[in-house]
């Protein structure tokens, strides 16, 4: 057993600091546990939000020594031995009380997002897709909503895009949509001016810290582009879709 | 790390881009100054006659730019790694500061971010250098091959192998672009549609490369200064090119 130095936010929407403690952290333990060592030994009143203990279910996110982490994933013999580790809740999410954030903004974002919309069913009643096919919607659909990626995003972390921009965490929503064999709502025009694929800049923040190591930038967001140039600034395939007969929506 | 990298590549290329000497050393061409358009040959270390696609170079060349070939064609591989999707990742970060790190606020104006929306459209025109780029691995595959033959004798110098390894680098940079990946086959919902279809196949294969994009970026960035200073530096005589000519 050994004594650590932790300073965790404590306060609410009103304000608040950091304060002290001195913890003894067994060997195994993760930040989590020492939080809840904390709110049994010195803190009583410590508001945390936890819930699987396994990275799973994205509730305890918070920032780490300044890096958004789940905290139930986060090891103590990943820090040095006398370094002093700071907890303080997301900063893109109104503070409720010490670690614990209002993330609801995320909840409205995803219901601006069309509903899925297959094609009819085939002849044989069966919605017939392939395996290769959806292994790239597939790899969206681990993602845990623990909305770290939501927090790194400097476009509304720091720069007040919230009304312009979506999120990594819904633009990978909008791509295993938009990219899945059996929807065919055309998303395009959305993405580009309500959800605004512009806005980001590609600075794969999102992607460093997603605990489920989804290709958020690869694999979503630049496809979506992609798929944006394809509807808007290429005039190749635009020429490519008139002689086509093809008409798409802009 | 990619501040002093990419800083030195922008100066070192600057620099190569206006010397419009010592870029050939036969049977050597620096990719910098590929393909020859036209041949100043009044230069010392400038390319043969028959390696330029038009010829002399153009009398109505203003003086005060320098007779360099690379100054015609360099804009093309310039223009794909600036707009490539991982480079833009490193250099606003590193030079914009927006962000200057994750979950670091922005070291830019407190100007409202337009992010790629404004005059930054342009970055969406990747595709189109994109294209320039997948011609210039033909152009610097012919050269590798070429360095093969001095004076019509088959032979093998170390200049041979660097020009081998420089278009394998930015071949492999190539073909994992971004771009490359959607138009090859990303942009359909249905790759395969249950069949093993060439599409597909292309697919996975780019999706490999682009999974190693940024190890193919770095390494070539590198590679091709260092096979324009080793061409530049048996072109000036500086060092021997060991071969078996």
């Amino acid at each position: 057993m050994a004594k650590r130095s932790f300073k965790v936010w404590r306060g609410d929407a009103s304000g608040g600091e950091f304060k002290s403690f001195e913890v003894d952290v067994d060997p195994g333990m993760v930040v989590l546990d020492v939080l809840h060592r904390i709110q049994s030994r010195q803190a009583n009143d410590l508001a945390l939000r936890w819930n699987c203990k396994a990275g799973k279910c994205g509730s305890c996110s918070m920032e780490i020594n300044g890096k958004p982490r789940l905290a139930c994933m986060t090891r103590m013999n990943s820090f040095g031995d006398d370094e002093t580790i700071t907890t303080q809740p997301l900063k893109t999410f109104p503070v409720i009380k010490d670690l614990v954030t209002d993330v609801s903004w995320n909840y409205k974002q995803n219901q601006r997002i069309a509903k899925f919309k297959p094609r009819p069913r085939e002849a044989d009643g069966t919605h017939r897709m392939y395996q290769e096919d959806v292994d790239r919607v597939q790899e969206f659909r681990k993602c845990i909503e623990c909305y770290l990626c939501q927090d790194v995003c400097h476009v509304i972390r720091d720069r007040g895009a919230k009304d312009e921009f979506v999120g990594p965490r819904f633009m990978i929503r909008l791509a295993s949509l938009e990219m899945h064999p059996l929807d065919t709502d055309d998303r395009i025009p959305e993405i580009r001016k309500e959800f605004g694929s512009g806005l980001c800049n590609i600075t794969r923040c999102c992607t460093e810290v997603c605990p489920e190591h989804i290709g958020i930038t690869d694999n979503g967001i630049i496809p979506l582009k992609e798929r944006v140039v394809d509807r808007y600034f290429d005039p190749v395939a635009g020429l490519l879709r008139k002689v086509r007969g093809i008409t798409v929506r802009k | 790390m990619t501040f002093v990298v990419f800083t030195t590549f922008v100066i070192y290329t600057t620099w190569a881009l206006f010397q419009a000497e010592y870029y050939y050393a036969e049977p050597y061409l620096s990719p910098y100054y590929s393909p020859v358009l036209f041949t100043d040959l009044s230069q010392p270390g400038a390319a043969p006659l028959e390696h330029a696609w038009f010829g002399s170079w153009p009398s109505w060349w203003p003086d005060f730019i320098p007779s360099s070939p690379a100054m015609l064609i360099l804009v093309f591989p310039l223009s794909f790694r600036m707009s490539c999707y991982y480079y833009r990742k490193a250099y606003y970060r590193s030079f914009a500061g927006s962000p200057p790190g994750c979950a670091v606020g922005p070291l830019a104006s407190k100007k409202k971010y337009r992010g790629e929306t404004f005059l930054l459209l342009i970055q969406n025109l990747h595709r189109f250098a994109l294209y320039a780029a997948l011609a210039f691995i033909f152009l610097l595959g012919y050269d590798a091959v070429i360095s093969f033959w001095r004076y019509g004798e088959f032979g093998i110098g170390v200049g041979s192998i660097i020009l081998c390894i420089n278009v394998v680098l930015i071949a492999g940079y190539t073909f994992g672009c971004h771009s490359l990946r959607h138009l090859i086959g990303g942009r359909k919902d249905c790759m395969s549609c249950g069949k093993n279809t060439a599409q597909y196949e292309a697919w996975k294969r780019v999706s490999w490369f682009n999974a190693r994009h940024m190890q193919f970026a770095w390494l070539s960035l590198v590679w091709v200064m260092v096979t324009d200073l080793y061409v530049r530096l048996v072109a000036m005589g500086k060092i021997t090119d060991l071969n078996t000519w």
